[in-house]
């Protein structure tokens, strides 16, 4: 493989499925007219663009991201790292740059490899909040006179205090009528909607000074629709509404759902940033940023700069892709070969065991 | 009445499709599970009779799903549809009835891809409706025949997650107490639960309520029938549509074709649309759906995966050759991002809907059924607009095309019913002037429907210019 590469110079590798017959030879197979080319093991995988955050985020669109948005991207790695270690039980779970506009999720557990489709499609559903495509306005509604433990708690660890310490004044939610508007629709019930609006729209010289115009106009929100008299059926859930539609990941469901789709591998190069794919670590992705991630030039640079002979196997450890790459191995990558040789044995073992049991009869 | 002399050969014919002859078919009280075909005397009419008669059950069902029925409604719809179509006075009548008719749409219905997808889809539906109707007892019973290793969760391990299940409980708007019989099953067996948020997960395992054992056994139901589809394929290939040619064959063939409706994959009669054509195509005879996702296209040069699929496949039905249909999608593509990418990654999948490269999915383009049930995600244009759009702006789309007062409120009336294909057929007479009473149930059948009305139009305006 190492050789095919080398000799190939990809400039972009993307993994697949593993698949039933060699792919190479598919075509081959194809003929016979029975489905033999199918996948059989992939890994579980996530796919988080920032671009799906167009409508919340006014600092950038389209593939920018800063460091005022790509924190949308910190809680959703938080979230979904929490569940698909608590709720799923999975534990070998590979976060990384996609070298551009988001991050990736893989998870490689043995159990996650052999999920079918279906069962895919059920974690992906499972992870679903956000619902509605582009063509209505509410996506996100919330039913039932409790959250599911798994959303309550997303909302009472992360989300909640995300939304009101960070986003609502790092991008300005309420700070003009455009904006608070946007807010104001996701409340069903059109009286307190105008109600608010009237009231900011007249105070909009008042004293309230700038900076916290946005916390004292979410106060206000809350405490109308919380208040005794507005405690109607629906408008229980709209203040934990407001803040998952604003702060929930929303996933490429599709990429989770079939087996064969592509992703890029991780440690890649963006043809477009030239950005390399690098893990983050979940325990501490708040100190991410993507700004800094190391490029293919100056990747060189460094390489040249320390003088180095190409092809020593060594010379990563003098580029900054030297605490990534030790991150990946220790983190991930040793784990993950202890747990494969594990279950191979516990295999090999389990039809010893058999054999010997055939033998006795 | 014909008793008919081969009797005999169609039980076996019915028992080969089952996979075996086996006692009966019958399970605990008056579910069977199909495991195995019955030995009995089929009389041939009754063999087709029974058939029509659970189809007409099975169709209700799927017109059920495709109007996003809740489970509460469905429950009572399909209860309906059984005493209706399928019970007899006579238990034991009404349980032949049940089996013999099930293992004839097996052959029915074994044939494709498509076909095994449709019937395996609708018989698990009934089957999941029609547990939650048994009693708790012979619950059980289905369950010890479905061979589920679950022991009901110890009373400690119980207590230490309690408050997480009534919890979840709640959730899901049933009451705070919980239920006091609970399984440790894990995830991937019960996915319809995970997907709801219906249960309370931890560390891999799910706590089902007994109240939910359905979910585990319709996954086994599901399992067995959809093994079961493909043995019958074989078989049927294999000998009995040879040995059967002159009596079972024809009737098989014609139940498929009577009740499936026609297939859409090929365009009919050779119809061809030419790239050209397409946007004034579109303003005449695409329905909502496809137009939109037209409209969307040429507005952003981009369409995510569920759009690709569902728009594409619709205009190959429609008679877009796979030339023409490369040719369309890498114009607006290109523009976004650039043809090289787009001969690299996105040209692929079209071929591979006109079966050009692999050959591993399906490529009959979507009916209204599969369109409705649907869940666009963010940036996504697919799905079906009366569904999927909020209130305004389905009144501004159709607006768009005309339809205003009346008629308008007439469908947007139909819509919040949830009658999603009779608003687009009220669409579609709205926008020809002619009824449709058919009714909609396939986006191709909308567009072959227009040209058909368009070309009598055309007609009729020609003769009248030439007289
Ligand atoms: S009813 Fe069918 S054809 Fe009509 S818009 Fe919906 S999916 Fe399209
Ligand atoms: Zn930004």
């Amino acid at each position: 493989m190492e050789s095919s590469i080398k000799e190939k110079c990809p400039f972009k590798i993307d993994i697949g499925p593993v698949y039933s017959v060699d792919p190479a030879k598919r075509h081959a197979y194809a003929q016979s007219g029975n489905n033999v080319f199918v996948p059989v093991e992939r890994e579980l995988i996530f796919d988080i663009d920032i671009s799906d955050y167009d409508d919340v985020r006014y600092c950038c669109s389209g593939a920018d991201v800063c460091k005022d948005c790509w924190p949308l991207m910190t809680i959703a790695i938080k979230i979904l790292d929490a569940s698909l270690r608590d709720d799923f039980g999975f534990n070998h779970i590979l976060w990384a740059y996609s070298g551009r506009r988001g991050v990736h999720c893989w998870v490689c557990d043995s159990r996650a490899r052999k999920l079918n489709n279906e069962q895919r499609a059920a974690i992906a559903d499972y992870f679903r909040v956000y619902k509605g495509g582009e063509n209505t306005m509410k996506k996100v509604s919330l039913t039932g006179p409790v959250l599911h433990p798994f959303l309550a708690r997303s909302y009472t660890d992360v989300l909640k205090c995300f939304f009101e310490d960070k986003l609502l004044l790092s991008q300005q939610l309420f700070a003009s009528e455009e904006r608070y508007r946007k807010i104001l629709d996701l409340i069903p019930d059109e009286n307190i909607a105008s109600e608010l609006h009237d009231r900011w729209q007249g105070n909009r010289r008042s004293s309230i000074s700038k900076e916290d115009v946005n916390a004292t106009r979410w106060e206000q929100l809350k405490t109308t629709l919380q208040s005794g008299k507005h405690k109607a059926q629906g408008l229980r859930r709209c203040v934990e509404e407001i803040v998952f539609s604003y702060t929930y990941p929303r996933l490429d469901m599709e990429v989770s759902k079939h087996m064969n789709h592509l992703l890029k591998a991780p440690f890649c190069i963006h043809p477009k940033t030239g950005r390399v794919c690098v893990p983050i670590d979940p325990n501490n992705c708040d100190d991410f940023d993507p700004t800094t991630v190391p490029t293919l030039s100056q990747l060189l640079g460094e390489l040249n700069a320390a003088g180095l002979h190409s092809n020593s196997e060594n010379d990563w450890e003098r580029t900054s892709l030297e605490k990534p790459i030790r991150f990946f191995r220790t983190a991930f990558l040793q784990p993950m070969l202890k747990a494969c040789k594990e279950e191979l044995e516990s295999a090999y073992n389990a039809k010893l065991q058999q054999s010997k049991n055939s033998l006795a009869w | 009445m014909e008793i008919v002399r081969s009797h005999r050969q169609l039980a076996a014919a019915a028992a080969a499709a089952g996979g075996g002859g086996g006692v009966d078919g019958g399970g605990a009280g008056g579910l069977p599970t199909y495991r195995t075909a019955p030995q009995l005397e089929v009389r041939l009419e009754e063999f087709e009779l029974f058939a029509i008669d659970r189809l007409r059950v099975l169709k209700g069902i799927a017109d059920g799903l495709s109007r996003g029925k809740r489970p509460e409604e469905m429950e009572k719809l399909v209860n309906e549809l059984w005493k209706v179509h399928m019970r007899h006075q006579d238990p034991a009548e009404t349980l032949n009835k049940d089996i013999i008719s099930h293992f004839v749409l097996r052959l029915v219905y074994c044939r494709t891809e498509e076909l095994r997808k449709w019937f395996l889809s609708m018989e698990t539906t009934l089957f999941r409706y029609r547990f939650r109707l048994e009693s708790p007892e012979s619950q059980r019973m289905l369950m010890s025949e479905f061979q589920l290793p679950y022991k009901a969760l110890p009373h400690s391990e119980f207590e230490a997650v309690k408050d997480k299940l009534s919890q979840v409980a709640r959730s899901i708007g049933q009451s705070a107490t919980v239920e006091s019989v609970f399984f440790k099953v894990p995830f991937e067996e019960v996915p319809d639960l995970v997907a709801s948020r219906r249960v309370f997960l931890s560390k891999g395992y799910t706590y089902v309520a007994m109240s939910q054992v359905v979910s585990l056994v319709v996954t086994q139901f599901r399992c067995n029938i959809s093994k079961a589809l493909v043995l019958t394929n074989r078989k049927w290939m294999a000998t009995i549509k040879e040995q059967e040619k002159d009596r079972l064959t024809p009737i098989v063939e014609a139940l498929s074709n009577a009740y499936f409706g026609p297939d859409y994959s090929q365009p009919k009669d050779a119809v061809e649309i030419s790239l050209k054509d397409i946007d004034q195509l579109a303003r005449t005879s695409f329905p909502l759906c496809m137009h939109h996702m037209l409209e969307k296209l040429r507005e952003n040069h981009h369409l995510k995966h569920g759009g690709r699929m569902q728009f594409g496949l619709f205009l190959k039905g429609a008679g877009l050759k796979l030339e023409d249909a490369l040719a369309f999608w890498r114009a607006e593509f290109s523009q976004k991002v650039g043809s090289e990418r787009f001969d690299k990654e996105y040209a692929y999948s079209i071929r591979h809907n006109y079966g050009k490269e692999g050959k591993r999915t399906d490529y009959t383009p979507y009916s209204c059924q599969k369109i409705i049930s649907a869940t666009p995600g963010v940036g996504d244009h697919h799905g079906c607009p009366y569904r999927h759009f909020g209130e305004e702006n389905l009144r501004a789309a159709l607006n768009k095309m005309g339809i205003s007062g009346h008629p308008l409120e007439e469908i947007m009336d139909k819509v919040k019913n949830r009658h999603y294909q009779l608003a687009c057929t009220l669409t579609f007479e709205a926008a020809h002037g002619v009824s449709c009473d058919t009714g909609i149930n396939h986006p191709n059948q909308y567009f072959s429907e227009s040209q058909k009305v368009l070309k009598v139009k055309n007609q009729a305006v020609q003769s009248q210019a030439t007289t």
